[in-house]
């Protein structure tokens, strides 16, 4: 245990809130009921400011930062919602659906997907950019689980649940920008892949409808994340 | 006697279930039927998109060349134009033909998958245009309304709103998808 433990303070919306040292401002956040919208975050996996819809203003500076890959620093000044970040935000979600084929009326996850929570919450009602609609490929060659690469936001919190995690490090990013693509072994069919251990952490963490379980049907993938608070808490019970 | 608003509905590539949910209203009909005059709907006889419109809830996306027609006319004699559920908005079901194409889509549909007199129908239907698209890359949109379909209470509560010359708040209401 360490006895004198450094604690930085610093305001977050004006409310005075302290961190312990590496803590990062989203967590401090948390802890203190303030929200911050995220996609890729999920706690119990690291942190890679992916998506960056947790930006924040912090005063004395104009660039935005993302507050769960940022620690918190001693007399910080951060502003979580203002018109300037709000409109970043909507623009974020606007550009995720504008990328790939993001169809929620026909989708596995319906009523329970976080980016179309995310596009209700922030008030995005259409898309102002024209949509893309890429040809992404559907690979449900796992005798349980299926991927549809047109409802991936590339959040990554499948490949690093399977790193981190299950340990298996069986997913993975190939290719750059909006031809990213999150691959199973090295771009093999997930049904074929060595490393993969079924245990379809990957489908619970993930964000929307590009995981799901074989089966489900139009809004039937309700995704079950409790595991993971669970698993962390044991794995530091045992250090 | 107060003028009544001069409401218009139209389906275009649509499937008409917002419409359907329209109707579900029910008894509220009546209500709206004290301030609102239908004056094009497929739910009433106009042939023609009539003139000074007030508000128009145009449901589907634009999937045709004749969608494009229609929908510049209603543009032009509406004063309040809304995007009446997911089609409208974000081109929805139509647009998963997007990714292939019109050519690719017709080819599929009505020679690869029919046993029977295959030929892609040319005579008497508008032609496919190359995307369905939403209403807004098109023409103005006024409010947009998203759902699949939006839900009876939030389509009169929308409609409410508009007569009563104020901007409808749906962030809770509705969703895509819902």
């Amino acid at each position: 245990m360490n006895s004198n433990p450094v604690v930085r303070s610093f305001t977050i919306d004006g409310i005075q809130v302290s961190a312990a040292e590496g803590e990062t401002i989203l967590e401090v956040a948390r802890q203190n009921d303030i929200e911050i919208p995220t996609l890729c975050n999920l706690e119990g996996i690291s942190s890679t400011g992916q998506c960056r819809l947790c930006m924040v203003e912090v005063k004395g500076t104009n660039r935005l930062i993302p507050s769960c890959a940022t620690v918190a620093e001693e007399g910080m000044e951060i502003v979580t919602s203002n018109e300037r970040i709000d409109k970043y935000r909507r623009m974020i979600v606007e550009l995720l659906f504008a990328e790939r084929n993001h169809i929620c009326a026909v989708c596995v996850a319906n009523g329970h997907c976080d980016l179309q929570a995310m596009a209700q919450k922030l008030g995005v009602t259409h898309i102002e950019f024209d949509y893309l609609h890429p040809s992404f490929q559907v690979d449900a060659s796992h005798p349980k689980y299926e991927v549809d690469h047109n409802r991936c936001i590339l959040c990554g919190r499948c490949v690093r649940v399977c790193d981190e995690i299950e340990g298996a490090h069986t997913r993975d990013f190939r290719n750059r920008g909006i031809n990213t693509l999150v691959i199973t072994d090295f771009a093999t069919p997930w049904g074929e892949s060595q490393t993969c251990t079924s245990c379809g952490k990957c489908v619970h963490v993930c964000p929307t409808g590009a995981l799901a379980e074989k089966g489900k049907s139009v809004a039937e993938m309700q995704k079950r994340r409790q595991f993971l608070p669970y698993l962390v808490m044991r794995r530091e019970g045992a250090k | 006697m107060t003028e009544k608003i001069r409401l218009a509905t139209i389906w275009l590539d649509g499937c008409s279930g917002c419409h359907m949910s329209f109707l579900d209203i029910d008894q509220r009909m009546l209500e709206l039927a004290e301030k609102v005059e239908i004056v094009y709907s497929p739910l009433v006889d106009a042939k023609e998109f009539p003139e000074n419109v007030d508000i128009t809830l145009v449901e589907g996306a634009l999937g045709t060349d004749e969608d494009i027609q229609k929908i510049k006319k209603i543009r032009e004699n509406t004063r309040l134009l809304v995007a009446f559920g997911d089609c409208a908005v974000t081109a929805n079901i139509p647009s998963m033909r997007n990714p292939f194409g019109a050519d690719a889509t017709l080819k599929k549909v009505y020679l690869e998958h029919e046993s029977l007199n295959q030929q892609i129908p040319s005579e008497g239907v508008p032609a496919l245009l190359p995307q369905a698209l939403p209403l807004h890359q098109m023409v103005k949109v006024d409010l947009f309304v998203p759902g699949c379909p939006p839900s009876a209470d939030t389509i009169f509560y929308t409609l409410s709103e508009l007569i009563e010359g104020r901007v409808p708040d749906l962030t809770t209401l509705s969703r895509f998808g819902a």
